[in-house]
Formats: C-alpha cells, structure tokens, sequence
C-alpha cells in the first residue's frame, strides 16, 4: 500500500531576484513497511524533500498525497494534525524540551492529540520502554547522554503510533558506538513494520535501509535497492 | 471542548513553569504592573474619598432645602450683572414666608466669619457666627448634645443666647459643660443654651458645624451690625419631589415681593445642594478623572514591559516553538500558549498591587472617609489580565505565525 506518492513536486525559493529550485522535479512512492534512506550532498535538496514529506513545508508545485489525501495545498493547522497523528520526527540535534523530564517530552504529541492525562502517561512510559529507558523517566534532557536523549526522541516518534518514522541525520550528533547502537534501533523498529524515512550523507548509515534515494541539485539521481544491507547485531538495550 | 481543555491544562502548566524558570526577569516585569495596579487603585480609592468626603460634607446643606439668595452660589458669566441687585430683606423674609404654601421650615440667616469669642482665659478667634430663627434647626438639621436651641421667644426677644459647635466646645469649655455659661463674642455676654452634636471633618475642613456659633438674627443684627452679612433664606421644602415646585413658588413669590418686571430676569437666586454636586462634578470631578488617566500612564509604561519581555522570551524559544508545532501544536495552541503566559504574569502583578495598596488604603482612610471599593478590586483584576491579553497578543501573535522549518533551525 502507497503511504506516499510524489508526483513532480518543486520547490522554488526566490532569493533576491533568483530563483533558487530547491526541488526541480521530483517523483517517488513510498510503500508501507519501507526502510528508505535518502542520501545526497549539502544542497541537493534532502531537507527541503525531508520537509516536504514531513508536512513541514508544501511543495511549490506537484502533488503529494499522503495515504491518498492530498495534503500539498492544506493550511498550517492542516498540516499540523497530519504531523501530530501520522509522523514521528527524529531530529539530528533531538530537540526534546530542555526543562522537561523524558515523561513529559514523550507525552508531548499526545497532549496535542488531545489524550487524557492518565492514558498519555501509561503510553509515554511504555514507549519509553520499548527503547530501554523505564529507568530515567523522570530525567531531564542535559542529566541524559546522547544517546539516551535520542532515544527519548524516537520513544516520542513512536508514541502516536505514526504511518511513518522520519530521521534526519540521526547520528549526526552522537559517536559511531552510540550511532550504531541507535541504528540497531531503528532496524528493529523497521522489522516491527513501520515505514522509516532516513535522512543522511553517509554512506554506511544508508545502508541499514533496504532502499536508497540518491539526490543531486533537486533531482532523483538513483533510486535503488540495497543489495548488501547492513544488519547489525542486537546489542540488547531494546525490547522491541 | 475535553480536547481544548486537556491543553489548555498543559498550556497553563508550561507558562506558569516559564514564568517560575525566570525568576528575576519575571518579578522586574510584574514590578511595572504592581505600580500601575497600586497607581491606578490608589488614585481611584482616593478619588472616591474625596468625593464622599464632599458629599457628606454638604450633607449639611440638606438635599430637600432651598436657598434664596442675592447671587448663585456658583455664578457663570459676567459678574457685574449680580453686583447691582438689591439686599434681600427681613420684610422679603416676612412676606414669602407669608406666601409659601410647600414649605416645612423657613429661617432667614446671615453669617459672619472672624469674630473673637472668649470665656475666661480661653479664647477662639476667627469665628463662623451665623444669626437666624429656631427653624435653622429643622433646615439645617441641627441635632443638639446637651442643652437645647434657641426658642421662638429667644428669637423675637433677640435674646443674647447662643449654640456653639464641638470645636468651640473643646477650647473654651475644656473641663466643664457649657450650657448656660457665659461666653462673650467680641466682647459681648452672651449665654450658651446647647451644644450641637459633633459633625465630624468635613471637605477640608468647610461647612462643618463644629467650628460654628449660631444666635438669634436679631442679636446677630446688634453684634455686628446691620449690614453685615447677606440674608439668605433657607426654605426646607420637606418633601424632595416637591423640590420644583417649592422652587417655582419662591420664584414667583420672590418676583413679586421684589416688584420684578415682566420680562426681565430674576435678581435672585434660589440656589440648592445639588449646585454642588455638579460644581464638584464639573471642576473635582475631571481633575479625578485626569489623575486617573495620568496615573494609568504607568500600567501603560508597565504593559510596554510585558509586550517587550514577551518578545524576548518568544525570541528564546523559537526552537521550543518550532520542536511544539512538528510535533502537532496548532496555531492558537501556541497563541494560546503566550498569551496565557503574559496574562498570568499580569494578574499575578495585579494581585500583589492590590496586596500593596489595600493598606494603603486604610492609610488614606486616616484623611478621608473611604476603602476600597469592591468594584475597584475586581476592576483591577480585570485590567491586569487584558493589560496581559493585549500586550502579550503581538509577541503571542508572532510565534504562533513561525514557520516550523526555520524555527526548527533557529539556534
């Protein structure tokens, strides 16, 4: 089932008098149960794309349909409970709420999907279960180290229970130990059934997806399979 | 609505917990409300003092009783046109006491002020001596402590008696009563027949019966001279709805006695308390209202804090915007966010201005007759949250509007 279909979107900026084609034309389905890696260098328009299929930001021009609904020309509150209900965000850099406890940032898209109190909690903490923190719920982000802070973060991606994960550069910020072990994560996070988006420009972290969409000056350069995935080995911090 | 209301729940977790991190930068900013809060409160419970501190003050001058005299008390206008009309007379008095139908007292009067009173070694200068008939008392409304007030006898005989005021009382007759003991008035025995009930401070200090000597007006006549003091006759009409027509029945009788032609105008007046109240109203009154609105200059100056705090603290937490609005938060759920964040620091500034000037006034109770009225309270409440509303609705404004991509970026 096609959770995303992209049918030659654009994204045009208008820099000064320039026109700068972020996107020029791309087209892409996505089905559910994926495992994608979108690969490219700086400036072949990754995050605009990541953006655009986070419904952070519409396209210029094209059609994106997300679950056949067409979410391309809906306004910002629109937008907004698509998010809320159908994606989970892993950020490079976590962004988890600096005052509040790992609880609280998991609670957090349940609170704006309008869920009592006692519910949101019983599922922030079994979400944090699942990525092997039930034993710093009540930490707050600078008493957790990196990899426990994104672990908070993808604990918060999963709490709604979204159609799709998206990751931009998810170890970007952490040491190669640290990454592999949050890259172990997202495989059996993957083997679970859920769609996962990868945002990233090194090659060996593209490689845990079994599908690589190579991006050069807001074009599809080379959308492939991955012949020789990387599986890593369970190292035990999770109970998926 | 339960969606509403489960974030509203968080929304006013998370600004109460922003205005708790910054300490500091929230106490300086409620500061600038508290002072407009205790400014405004201040000023309007004063105000309100003032002006029952007036009205009870001419509460002397009863609501039900009119005052026949030469002039307006509060003439507009060319002054000269009053300055050429003829004395009202005893024989006036005489003669619209004879042709008043609605009248329940009349007693014609002639004050004076400066007259020196002694008894033995005490004495008092500068005092109001006032000359009139037994019916002052019921036009007046004199409520006697000990003694009693001049008789219809007293009057015609002109008798050399006296009622003094409380404050008279405290000076000349410190350890003793003073009714019929002699005092002299510019050297003139006179007797003292009763002591008029003490009224209490009026409107600084005017119109107060306290500092007050009242006589027989023909006595009054032989103490000071015929011609000195203007006679004014106080007609106690008794019955406030009749006021009107009491009033057009002097003017007619008063047109008459004093052979005014048809056509011209009055050379008199008929003047009543509630000249005051709009004399008051017209001058006090605006001068209040302009002290209300001066002093309102600091909420003003104290919202312009709030509003440029806000704008700081949206300015710091874009990146916290930006983490809320990918993760799902609404529009308003943001605007909402702000706005709850400024009106609580608000109300929070007008709860401790209220705590601060309650006792203040209890202080201003000390000079004039008031408190803080109850509407003044929740007014300033009210205030204090739309203070927030509107000046945090700009900065609220601008981070519900952030796009989330550059906010996301924002470091």
């Amino acid at each position: 089932m096609n959770i995303i279909y992209i049918e030659h979107i654009a994204k045009i900026y208008q820099v000064g008098s320039e026109e700068v084609h972020a996107l020029a034309d791309v087209s892409l389905n996505i089905d559910k149960g994926e495992y994608v890696a979108i690969m490219g260098p700086s400036g072949s328009g990754k995050s605009t794309l990541m953006n655009v299929l986070g419904c952070l930001d519409t396209p210029t021009k094209g059609i994106y349909n997300f679950k056949n609904v067409n979410v391309s020309q809906m306004n910002d509150n629109e937008l907004a409970t698509i998010r809320n209900k159908e994606i989970g965000f892993v950020f490079q850099t976590f962004n988890l709420l600096p005052r509040s406890d790992a609880l609280h940032n998991v609670e957090l898209p349940l609170i704006y999907a309008g869920i009592p109190s006692s519910e949101r909690k019983e599922r922030a903490r079994l979400a944090l279960d699942h990525v092997g923190l039930s034993d710093r719920t009540h930490h707050k982000p600078n008493e957790l180290s990196g990899g426990q802070r994104q672990r908070v973060a993808i604990a918060r991606a999963l709490v709604t229970n979204p159609s799709i994960i998206l990751a931009d550069e998810p170890t970007g910020n952490l040491d190669t130990k640290t990454g592999e072990d949050i890259m172990a994560l997202f495989n059996e996070i993957s083997d679970q059934g859920n769609t996962i988006i990868l945002v990233t420009h090194e090659e060996y972290i593209a490689e845990h997806a079994a599908r690589i969409i190579r991006l050069r000056d807001g074009l599809i350069e080379k959308d492939e399979n991955v012949t020789k995935r990387f599986i890593p080995k369970k190292n035990g911090t999770s109970k998926l | 609505m339960k969606l509403f209301f489960i974030e509203f729940l968080e929304i006013f977790t998370i600004a109460s917990r922003a205005i708790r991190v910054n300490k500091l930068r929230s106490a300086l900013t409620t500061l600038g409300i508290i002072i407009g809060i205790v400014a405004v409160t201040t000023m309007a419970t004063a105000m309100v003092g003032l002006r029952e501190a007036f009205l009870s003050s001419i509460s002397t001058l009863g609501s039900d009783v009119l005052y026949v005299s030469k002039t307006p008390w509060f003439a507009m206008g060319d002054w000269s046109q009053y300055r050429n009309r003829k004395d009202i007379t005893m024989d006036q008095y005489e003669r619209l006491k004879d042709m008043l139908t609605i009248h329940e007292a009349i007693a014609p009067t002639k004050s004076t002020f400066g007259m020196n009173v002694k008894r033995k070694e005490n004495s008092v200068i500068s005092t109001a001596v006032y000359g009139t008939t037994e019916e002052f008392q019921k036009t007046s409304q004199i409520e006697l402590e000990e003694g009693r007030f001049m008789s219809e006898m007293d009057v015609k005989a002109a008798r050399k008696v006296c009622m003094i005021g409380q404050d008279i009382v405290k000076e000349l007759f410190p350890n003793e009563s003073p009714v019929n003991k002699e005092i002299r008035i510019n050297n003139v025995p006179f007797k003292v027949l009763g002591v008029m009930t003490k009224q209490g401070s009026g409107f600084l200090g005017s119109f107060s019966m306290d500092g007050m000597i009242i006589m027989p007006i023909k006595a009054f006549e032989s103490l000071a001279g015929e011609s000195r003091g203007r006679l004014r006759i106080d007609v106690k009409v008794g019955d406030t709805a009749r006021l009107e027509d009491s009033k057009a029945e002097i003017i007619a009788a008063m047109r008459i006695i004093r052979k005014v032609p048809y056509g011209k105008p009055d050379d008199f007046a008929v003047n009543q308390q509630e000249a005051f109240k709009q004399m008051y109203d017209q001058t006090i009154g605006i001068i209040a209202l302009a002290g209300i609105v001066i002093t309102a200059l600091s909420l003003f100056v104290g919202a312009i804090g709030i509003m440029n705090i806000m704008f700081v603290s949206v300015t710091e937490r874009t990146k916290e915007i930006g983490i809320r609005k990918a993760i799902g938060a609404k529009t308003w759920s943001i605007l909402l966010q702000f706005l709850t964040e400024s009106a609580l620091i608000c109300l929070i500034g007008g709860i401790i201005g209220l705590m601060i000037s309650f006792p203040l006034s209890l202080i201003i109770n000390q000079f004039l007759p008031t408190s803080m009225p109850l509407g003044v309270v929740v007014l300033a409440l009210i205030i204090s949250i739309l203070v927030g509303l509107i000046s945090g609705f700009l900065p609220a404004w601008k981070a519900s509007h952030l796009n989330p991509v550059d906010a996301l970026r924002y470091e």
